[in-house]
Order: structure tokens, then C-alpha cells, then sequence
């Protein structure tokens, strides 16, 4: 009888430890840090753009929203096992992964530009990464765009777990160039550590691999989520949340968010 | 299941295989050779030695491999250009690709555990064979060679095939910084295929072929090796 | 540059500074561990009695468990078990006529090491039973001693010392291998420490301090069970 009672009392200590508020709606992001889209500050808790983005759309949902992370490598197979209900994460909406998901109405699009030494090449071509390094993230619009459009000419890949892991080798001096996204990229290049580098120039436009903006990823199958989603990103672009958001990180001119109307 | 994407990632995964052996290989004999000594000072060291290589052991021994890996190369990598003049005269070492730090951090791995196999393997050699070398008028350093590192070597030797398996295992660690090792290639169709299994089921039966092999050929040699009773 | 601006304040336990995230890290860290290893070894203790006198079905089915469990690097089975291991979990509730649940990182994370761990228990405890003397059981059957009192009463007790040892190693192995959970984005010690770092830039300190805690564990960790293994070698005879 004593032991079933230590056992009762530990099985209670798991699920006081395990029973965390569940929200009603819980999206998946990179945990790798993404600023200013979505990174933890040193107080433990998430900030960002985007995930200030995703407050104000569950609000208009009336929905209580969390975010959990989860290795951006393998966030879209964890979508499809259900481990959260929805991919809030700077997901570019490129043909490969409509394939496998459903996305909402693009709430914002950004540039995907090519960072390098200051006083680099600004005239690029693809020739101009013959034998040149260029850092990426793993798994990312930007990573494909790299393989398909300077691999063939020359250039060596390297791939990294995190963005930040990848701005952390530009700056030691180990890659030659980053192939990412511009709001991505400012927070980096605005820190005095960024002084070294400089955005030579965005990469042509091919909307196939790099998609037409971002958006919620969802299940194929949600679909009520999906048009409750998109009826409240509408919602809060007609509030001007979005474009707040961006007046507050200080992004106005560098991406565009969804309309209002 | 689907493995239509076998064919195309074939070569990939033969050179990500490559990469994954020679890492094996190279930090295996290597740090099985920095083993003898760290092991031997261990037991035999001054007081200092003996701290320092202690210490190395439960480093090794206390801290994840991961962990070790990104330290190299993410901490200690990256203090590099910030020492003056590295950028001008010694750019070769701040471009030292991960390929390097992954070896090193591999090696000390292997040498920490094996050390500390080293350390008991010299403590249980009978104290007699040794008093019998030196009452031959060899010195400590004959004693060393001839007597006291060969059977504790032999005595290791058993454990071994256990510690390159143990090794073998860790290597899918590698994926952690930008080497395209067997693991990184097994991610890479994960994310241009959305396959959650197929590719990871793949990459669990080669390894387990290659356990097979290494208990095979470690085996092989041990019949190979006197055994005295 | 940035590795000279370090300040204190980045250590701290406030808001503003990592210290509290860290070692919150290590909590959660510790909290897998205990928790995957309690799952371990309720599931090595099944495997091993299952193995000792289960029929050549369950026998087969635990061989293959534990061989290829220990023969897989943890990595790739804790990247199947995440991904896949809950999916089923709620595959078997629903065919139960449940509802599917959601399961939390902790919880996946817990099962995944647990099952990992599981393969390596089986193994441990196994060869403890085995090493019990026989004439010990045989005695407790001869008092008229049920299977299962005899189990409770006699084989644990004194197979427990020689497991310690074994059980000890599994324990240091399983706080290292917990790191491995980061790689999916399960927020432990080691990917907090990563989290802070990417944000901080401090690489080189996080890190270090990051180890420091992971050696902090490792080392009271082999005092305390040196300790509990001579509170239960109490009253048996000396082997050495």
C-alpha cells in the first residue's frame, strides 16, 4: 500500500511539472532565435514582430494563443503529427510546401537579399560565388534558392541549424556571403558587430522557390482554422496592427504587410 | 513508405558516409593514442599531471558531446578573428572548416573514455611482473615499454570493439555544425522530401550494419591476439 | 568587439540577464532525466523479467528491442520516436475509443528517452538478476514462497547492489544524452544555453557555463550513487 502511494505521489509530481496552461490554439516557430521576428529575451519569454503579429490575431480570433518551439528542420513534419496547429514562423509560401500544407493569406513579404564584405560586389551574378562560401539556414526558401541558382556556378554551401549561427560565422570571417532575408538580416547589420558587412543587393525574383510572401501554416485538412485565420488577419490589417508592429520594430519600407480592405 | 528519393540521393549519402568514417577512423587512433599517456600520468604522473589529465577525464566524461562540439567550434572557433593580426597572416586558420573541429572534438571525446579504461588497465597490472623487470636491471623507462604498457594495452584491447561502437554512435552528431556527414544528408532529404521516416529508417540500418561490421572485424583481430590464462 | 563587452549582468538571474534561463535549463534537464529514467527502468525491469521467463515469443520481440535500441545512434532514435512515437501513442487512443491528446514537448521527451533508456535497463538488470544465487531463490521457493513474493522479497533486494553500478552508468548516460532532445526544439539545458547565446553572442561564455552545469550534475551525481551502493551492499559479504 505504501508503495502504491509513492507511486500515486510521483505520477501527481509528473503532471503538476507536465500540466502546462493549454491554449487553444498552440503554433509551432524556429527555435532557433529569428529576431525580430520571434526570439526568447533573457527574461524567458518570446518576442518579436511576429510574435507580437500572432497576439493580435488570436485576439481578434478571440482565441488564447502559445508558441512553442521546434527545430525549423523538421517543423513541418511535426505540423502533419499534429504536435501543434500551426507553423507561425516566417514560413515563405513557396510551391514545394504547398504541396504538403495549406497557408493563410500573406500577412507580411520581405526581400531575400545577398550579404557579403562592405564594399562587395553589388552587381552580382551567379558567377560572382564561383568558389565563394555562402551561409545559409537549413531547410529555408532561401537555401533552395541557393542550390538551384549558384550551386550549378560554383558556389560551396555551408548549412547551419540557426540563423544567428550563420550571422556568427560571417562576422568570424569563415563564409563569404548569407543568402537570407532582409528584416531578418537588420538587426544584425544595425549591431556594431554588423559594421563588417553590408546587404549587397536582393537576388532576382524566382516566386516558385521563394514564394509570394508568408504566411500561418496549416493542415490540409483544417480548414475551418484556416478561414477563421485568414477572417482575423484581415481584421487586425484593417486595425493597422500590422503596420504598427512594424512603426514599433522600426521595419517601415523594409516589408510589406497585408493590406488593408 | 516511398523511396523513389533513394536513387537521387544515393552519392550523397555514399560521400556523407565518407565523411562519417574517416571522422570514426582518424579520431579513434589518434585518441586512442593520446589515451596512453593522459591514462599513464593518471596513475604514474606528479601530482600536477595527474590533475590536469584527471580533470580532462571527468571533463570529457561529465559534459555531453554535443555540447563539446558546439564549444569548439561555435566558442572557441570564434574567438579567433578576434585576436589582432589573425585576419591578415593567419586567415587559414580562421577558414578551418568544421570538418577540423568536429575531428578534434571527436578525438579528445575518444581519448577521455579510453583514458580512463587506460588508468585501470595500468593499475591492474601485478605489481610482481613489474618488480620482476626492474630486478632484470631494466630502467622505468625499459619497464614502460616492455613489461608495463604492452599488457595493459592487451588488457584494453577486449573493451575496445564496445568503445568504437560507443563512438560510432555519437557520430550523427556531427549534423550539429555545417559538415555534410551521413546524419546532415539524412536531414537534407528530410526537408527536400517532407519524409518523416523513410530516410531516418535508412540511415538506422546503416548504422546498424556497420555495428555489425566493427564487432565483426574486431573479432577478427582478437583471434589474432595471444591470450595468456 | 563583442566578446570583449561582457558584462556580469548577463549572468544574472533578473530579466536582463541569462542566469535564470540557465538554470532553469538545467531544471528541465534534470526533470527528463528523472523522469525518462524512472520510465526506463520500470521498462527494463518488465524486459527483464520477460527475458528470464517469458515464452520464445516475448523473448524474440525483447531481443530485437534490445539489440537494435543499443545498436541505433540516440540521435536517430529520438528524431523516430519524436516524430513518431506520439503519432501512434494517439493512433492506439483513438482505436481505444479515446480522444487523441495532445502531448507536450515534456512529455515526448520523457517517453522518447524512457524507451531509449529502456533497451539499456533490460540489459542491466537482467544480468543482475542472473548473478543472484540460485540457491538464494531456490530457498525462498522452498518456504513456500510465490513467484511473485519471492521477486519482491528476495530476488530484488539482492539483485539491486549488483545492478547499482550498471544503473549508475545508464543514469550519467541519460543527463548527457537529454542534450539530444534539443535538437528536435525541446527547450532544455543545452538548447536554452543555445537560445541565450544566439541572442547574446557570448558563445564561448554560455557555453562554458553551460558545461560547468552539465559537470555539476555529472559529478554529485557519481557521489551520491557510490554512497547508495554502499548503503545497500550493507550486510553482504565483501566481494573485493
Amino acid at each position: 500500500m505504501k508503495r502504491f502511494k509513492t507511486l500515486l505521489i510521483a505520477a501527481a509530481a509528473f503532471a503538476a511539472f507536465s500540466s502546462v496552461a493549454m491554449a487553444d490554439i498552440v503554433f509551432g516557430t524556429d527555435a532557433a532565435p529569428y529576431p525580430p521576428f520571434t526570439s526568447q529575451n533573457a527574461a524567458g519569454e518570446w518576442e518579436g514582430w511576429e510574435y507580437e503579429a500572432m497576439l493580435g490575431v488570436c485576439a481578434e480570433m478571440n482565441e488564447k494563443c502559445t508558441m512553442v518551439p521546434i527545430a525549423w528542420d523538421g517543423i513541418i513534419p511535426a505540423l502533419l503529427e499534429k504536435k501543434f496547429d500551426g507553423i507561425f514562423g516566417s514560413m515563405a509560401m513557396n510551391d514545394k510546401r504547398k504541396l504538403q500544407i495549406n497557408f493563410s493569406e500573406m500577412y507580411y513579404d520581405s526581400t531575400t537579399v545577398v550579404i557579403g564584405p562592405k564594399g562587395g560586389e553589388k552587381n552580382f551574378t551567379p558567377e560572382t560565388f564561383n568558389g565563394k562560401t555562402i551561409g545559409i539556414q537549413a531547410g529555408t526558401s532561401n537555401a533552395n534558392y541557393v542550390e538551384k541558382y549558384y550551386v550549378p556556378t560554383g558556389a560551396i554551401v555551408k548549412a547551419y541549424k540557426g540563423q544567428d549561427e550563420v550571422n556568427a560565422d560571417l562576422l568570424a570571417g569563415r563564409i563569404d556571403f548569407i543568402v537570407a532575408d532582409a528584416v531578418a538580416l537588420k538587426p544584425f547589420l544595425d549591431s556594431s558587430e554588423g559594421a563588417c558587412c553590408d546587404v549587397l543587393g536582393a537576388v532576382p525574383m524566382d516566386v516558385a522557390i521563394l514564394g509570394n510572401g508568408v504566411g500561418v501554416g496549416l493542415r490540409k485538412e483544417d480548414t475551418a482554422l484556416l478561414e477563421k485565420i485568414n477572417a482575423a488577419i484581415k481584421a487586425f490589417a484593417n486595425k493597422g496592427g500590422f503596420e504598427a508592429l512594424s512603426k514599433k520594430y522600426k521595419l517601415e519600407g523594409l516589408m510589406l504587410t497585408a493590406a488593408k480592405g | 513508405m516511398r523511396w523513389e528519393w533513394l536513387p537521387k540521393y544515393l552519392p550523397n549519402l555514399m560521400f556523407g558516409l565518407g565523411i562519417t568514417l574517416q571522422i570514426l577512423v582518424i579520431s579513434v587512433v589518434v585518441g586512442f593514442l593520446l589515451a596512453i599517456p593522459v591514462g599513464l600520468s593518471q596513475v604514474n604522473g606528479s601530482r600536477f599531471s595527474k590533475t590536469i589529465a584527471g580533470g580532462f577525464c571527468s571533463y570529457i566524461r561529465g559534459t555531453p558531446l554535443l555540447t563539446q562540439i558546439w564549444l569548439l567550434y561555435y566558442g572557441i572557433g570564434s574567438l579567433f578573428p578576434l585576436i589582432p593580426g589573425m585576419r591578415e597572416n593567419y586567415m587559414w586558420l580562421i577558414r578551418l572548416d568544421a570538418y577540423w573541429y568536429v575531428l578534434l572534438a571527436f578525438t579528445l571525446s575518444f581519448a577521455g573514455y579510453e583514458a580512463e579504461i587506460m588508468r585501470g588497465a595500468f593499475l591492474s597490472v601485478p605489481k610482481g611482473e613489474l618488480e620482476a623487470a626492474r630486478a632484470f636491471g631494466m630502467n622505468s623507462g625499459k619497464v614502460l615499454r616492455r613489461v608495463w604498457l604492452p599488457s595493459a594495452v592487451l588488457k584494453v584491447l577486449p573493451t575496445l570493439a564496445g568503445e568504437v561502437i560507443g563512438q560510432l554512435k555519437s557520430t550523427p552528431l556531427i549534423f550539429t555544425v555545417p559538415v555534410m556527414d551521413m546524419m546532415s544528408v539524412t536531414s537534407k532529404i528530410r526537408q527536400d522530401t517532407y519524409l518523416t521516416y523513410e530516410p531516418l529508417l535508412f540511415l538506422a540500418a546503416i548504422y546498424l550494419i556497420l555495428t555489425f561490421f566493427i564487432t565483426r572485424l574486431f573479432a577478427y583481430f582478437e583471434s589474432y591476439i595471444p591470450v595468456r590464462r | 568587439m563583442y566578446a570583449v563587452a561582457f558584462t556580469w549582468e548577463l549572468l544574472s538571474l533578473g530579466p536582463k540577464g541569462y542566469g535564470d534561463e540557465l538554470l532553469w535549463g538545467a531544471l528541465r534537464t534534470l526533470q527528463i532525466s528523472v523522469f525518462g529514467y524512472a520510465c526506463g527502468f520500470a521498462l527494463g525491469l518488465l524486459g527483464a523479467i520477460g527475458k528470464l521467463s517469458g515464452g520464445p515469443l516475448l523473448r524474440g520481440v525483447l531481443n530485437f528491442y534490445t539489440t537494435v535500441f543499443r545498436a541505433v545512434p540516440e540521435l536517430i532514435l529520438i528524431l523516430l520516436l519524436f516524430y513518431a512515437g506520439t503519432d501512434s501513442f494517439n493512433g492506439l487512443l483513438v482505436t481505444l475509443g479515446y480522444e487523441p491528446i495532445n502531448v507536450n514537448g515534456l512529455v515526448a521527451a520523457v517517453l522518447v528517452l524512457g524507451f531509449v533508456q529502456g533497451a539499456y535497463s533490460t540489459e542491466v538488470l537482467r544480468a543482475a538478476i542472473q548473478a543472484v544465487p540460485t540457491g538464494q531463490v531456490e530457498a525462498a521457493k522452498a518456504f513456500g514462497m510465490s513467484r511473485t513474493g519471492a521477486f519482491r522479497r528476495i530476488i530484488m533486494p539482492a539483485m539491486l547492489p549488483n545492478a547499482v553500478p550498471g544503473l549508475a552508468n545508464l543514469w550519467l548516460n541519460i543527463t548527457k544524452d537529454s542534450a539530444l532532445i534539443s535538437v528536435v526544439g525541446f527547450t532544455e539545458l543545452a538548447l536554452a544555453t543555445r537560445q541565450a547565446a544566439g541572442v547574446s553572442k557570448q558563445y564561448l561564455l554560455l557555453y562554458l557555463i553551460m558545461q560547468a552545469l552539465y559537470l555539476t550534475i555529472s559529478l554529485s551525481s557519481i557521489k551520491l550513487f557510490g554512497r547508495l551502493e554502499r548503503n545497500l551492499r550493507r550486510g553482504q559479504p565483501d566481494l573485493a
